[in-house]
């Protein structure tokens, strides 16, 4: 393990609130200047990972070191770290130059250290017209500026983000994406960002660790966590995907021959994690012959083509089509309770469709079919 | 539109006989208060002819006869509250913030129960208490005792407004306050502070008046010679109801009336930010 290169080290961490564990054990490390994201359902201990990092709690168990330092013992104000809150608590009776610099104050920079940072940080967020406003006076998107800016001022380490995107809507959300990720470059600053969105996760981290019920499920780059989901709730969490049970008849070198409950045979990937530091996975790749699971098939990666006689594909017949603008998507029976989503990309070359009700064979794009075990 | 014509059937005000009882609560609530403050401004000594409109009582409140023992009283009433609306305030803020954000803790429940019961107990039980309980350890009664008394009773009517408005704020501004790097004391004093600062209002003038009105415990614990304006007037009205104790009365309700005023307001303006800041 590189120290040098490692912001956060999680080791073991548990916690638990009494009776209730909210942790059950997570261990990883989190990059030097990464943009690291903890996705994730509500209520899988996303903000109490945060606010053990922060300080704000204690572990149960486990130690988190910073950049080699064990956090241990430092209360939340000693540790180099600053936190944008889910609510932003800007302070409210001071306006908005004087949040940004309460930490340089506390942290006893100089009046004129103070100013010039401040002055800095306000153009980076672009406040200048409101620099003497008080908290209550500014939209959801310029308190979360503010608080992005307040927390970014004493140049922390590593800068903790718990959902801070929530409350805007939609359109500055997306505009929000964007800034947040060229910040992240151009600052340097170890972000580690929260969110149960999983389109935000995929368009601004580094790395993804997928959560849930207090465990890690898999960490890796957002194409990893996309492509090569290393379980059945990563694959049905991110994105949308068509699962069907299978059982495994054939083990070969890095894939598997599976039988599906419709009675097709099928080949697949097996789920191999590629990151070197994950944890909490089951290893898939002793998979014996008769195993059980499901085969994940991604809509877009299924195409509808006429049935031809040498093929041993997919059958099924085509139901509905859903049209959604730039794609079409089709549902395919395969028998009577098994039913595929599929995606299409709406271009001219592809306008010929088969009917509502024919006979159709489905396609699987070269690895896209991939067995995941339980 | 409609609902507010439906509501407006059931409106209290439309119960027959709303408006007299009303009136009637009303004159028996404020009339014994009118007499006083309208014949404080009488120019017989009689207390209840009227001979014409004068000042000559309150003149003679800060110049007559017994001009000398009402200051000395007034001094003492206010130095005391003063004293006693301060240190008391400040204890009952440590102990909101104890108790409202000290997480659950062995005894909390209890503790709620200590700080809060003094208000209920009839005030006379706590003034013999308090008079045995003196005498008991030797203190001498007098200025000092009363200061004391003062103090600790006046820690449960701080403690209400402070604990209820601590209960409104969130605790992410003094997480946030830490996070930024403030110890405790900085936290307290920079963030947690300024915004409580309404509710510390509120608790002190409520202690400040409480004091300042206080008889029952005082008459017992003052010890001799020295006085405060209500044990001081209660002194007087015992020789014979003169027109001077009424203008001193009406001086006493003016005061009262403004710092009740005063905290109304601060109150109100307080509000008003929070609302605009609830509302993102
Ligand atoms: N102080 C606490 N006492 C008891 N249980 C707690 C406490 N804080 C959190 N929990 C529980 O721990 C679990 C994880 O909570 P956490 O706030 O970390 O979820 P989250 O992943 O941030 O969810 P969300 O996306 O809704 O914010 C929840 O079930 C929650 O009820
Ligand atoms: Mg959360």
């Amino acid at each position: 393990m590189d120290e040098i290169n490692t912001a956060i080290s999680i080791r073991d961490v548990k916690k638990r609130f009494g009776d209730f564990i909210a942790i059950s054990g997570m261990s990883f490390n989190i990059r030097d200047n990464e943009f690291f994201t903890l996705l994730g359902p509500s209520g899988c201990g996303k903000t109490t990972l945060l606010r053990m990092i922060a300080g704000f709690e204690n572990t149960s168990a486990g130690e988190i070191h910073l950049y080699g330092q064990p956090l241990e013992n430092l209360t939340p104000n000693e540790r180099p770290v600053n936190t944008v809150f889910q609510s932003y608590a800007l302070f409210p009776h001071m306006n908005v130059a004087k949040n940004i610099g309460f930490g340089l104050h506390m942290l006893g920079w100089s009046k004129a250290e103070i100013q010039e940072r401040v002055e800095q940080m306000i153009k980076t967020v672009e406040l200048h017209e409101f620099a003497h406003r008080k908290p209550a006076q500014l939209s959801g998107g310029q308190q979360q500026r503010v608080a992005l800016a307040r927390a970014m001022a004493p140049k922390p380490k590593v800068l903790l983000l718990d959902e801070p995107l929530s409350a805007l809507d939609l359109k500055l959300r997306q505009q929000m994406r964007a800034e947040l990720k060229a910040l992240q470059k151009t600052t340097g600053i170890t972000f580690i960002f929260v969110t149960h969105d999983q389109e935000e996760a995929l368009t601004m981290s580094d790395r993804i660790a997928v959560m849930s019920a207090g465990e890690v499920q898999q960490i890796g780059t957002p194409t990893e966590v996309y492509e090569q989901p290393a379980n059945r709730f990563v694959a049905e969490f991110i994105g949308k995907t068509n699962l069907i049970e299978a059982t495994v008849t054939e083990v070969q070198n890095d894939s598997v021959v599976c039988k599906l409950v419709t009675g097709q045979t099928i080949n697949a990937v097996t789920a191999q994690n590629h990151s070197e530091d994950s944890s909490g996975v089951s290893p898939s790749a002793n998979i014996i012959a008769g195993a059980q699971g499901h085969i994940s098939l991604r809509p877009e990666q299924l195409s509808i083509t006429e049935v031809s006689s040498s093929s041993s594909g997919l059958q099924g017949t085509l139901g509905e089509a859903m049209y959604l603008g730039t794609d079409t998507q089709f549902d395919v029976n395969l028998s009577d309770n098994v039913c595929l989503t599929v995606r299409r990309q709406n271009s001219v070359e592809n306008s010929n469709l088969p009917e509502f009700g024919e006979v159709v064979e489905l396609s699987v794009a070269q690895g896209a079919a991939r067995f995941l075990a339980g | 539109m409609d609902r507010y014509a439906y509501s407006k059937r059931f409106d209290v005000k439309r119960y027959p006989g709303f408006l007299l009882i009303t009136m009637v609560c009303l004159l028996i609530l404020y009339a014994p208060l009118l007499v006083v403050m309208v014949y404080s401004f009488n120019d017989s000594l009689s207390i209840t002819k009227w001979g014409g409109f004068s000042l000559r009582w309150y003149v003679d409140v800060f110049t007559g006869l017994e001009a000398e023992k009402y200051k000395r009283a007034a001094w003492n009433s206010l130095s005391i509250a003063l004293m006693a609306a301060t240190v008391s305030t400040a204890m009952a803020t440590a102990a909101a913030i104890g108790m409202v954000r000290g997480g659950q803790f062995k005894g909390k429940s209890l503790s709620f129960g200590l700080i809060s019961i003094p208000i209920m107990v009839p005030e006379i039980v706590t003034a013999v208490a308090m008079l045995i309980f003196f005498s008991t350890i030797g203190l001498t009664l007098g200025y000092g005792s009363i200061l004391i008394a003062h103090i600790v009773f006046c820690i449960p009517f701080a403690y209400l407004p402070i604990a209820a408005r601590l209960q409104g704020i969130e605790s992410s501004y003094e997480e946030a306050a830490q996070d930024l790097y403030a110890n405790r004391w900085k936290t307290f004093r920079f963030v947690l502070m300024p915004i409580l600062f309404p509710g510390m209002l509120s608790g002190f003038l409520l202690a400040f008046i409480i004091s300042l009105d206080d008889f029952i415990i005082t008459n017992f614990i003052k010890g001799a010679g020295v006085e405060t304006l209500p044990t001081a007037i209660f002194g007087a009205v015992k020789q014979g109801i003169k027109p001077n104790i009424m203008a001193l009365s009406t001086l006493m309700l003016l005061f009262s009336v403004l710092m009740v005023s005063l905290s109304y307001i601060i109150g109100r303006t307080d509000r008003s930010v929070d609302s605009k800041s609830n509302k993102d």
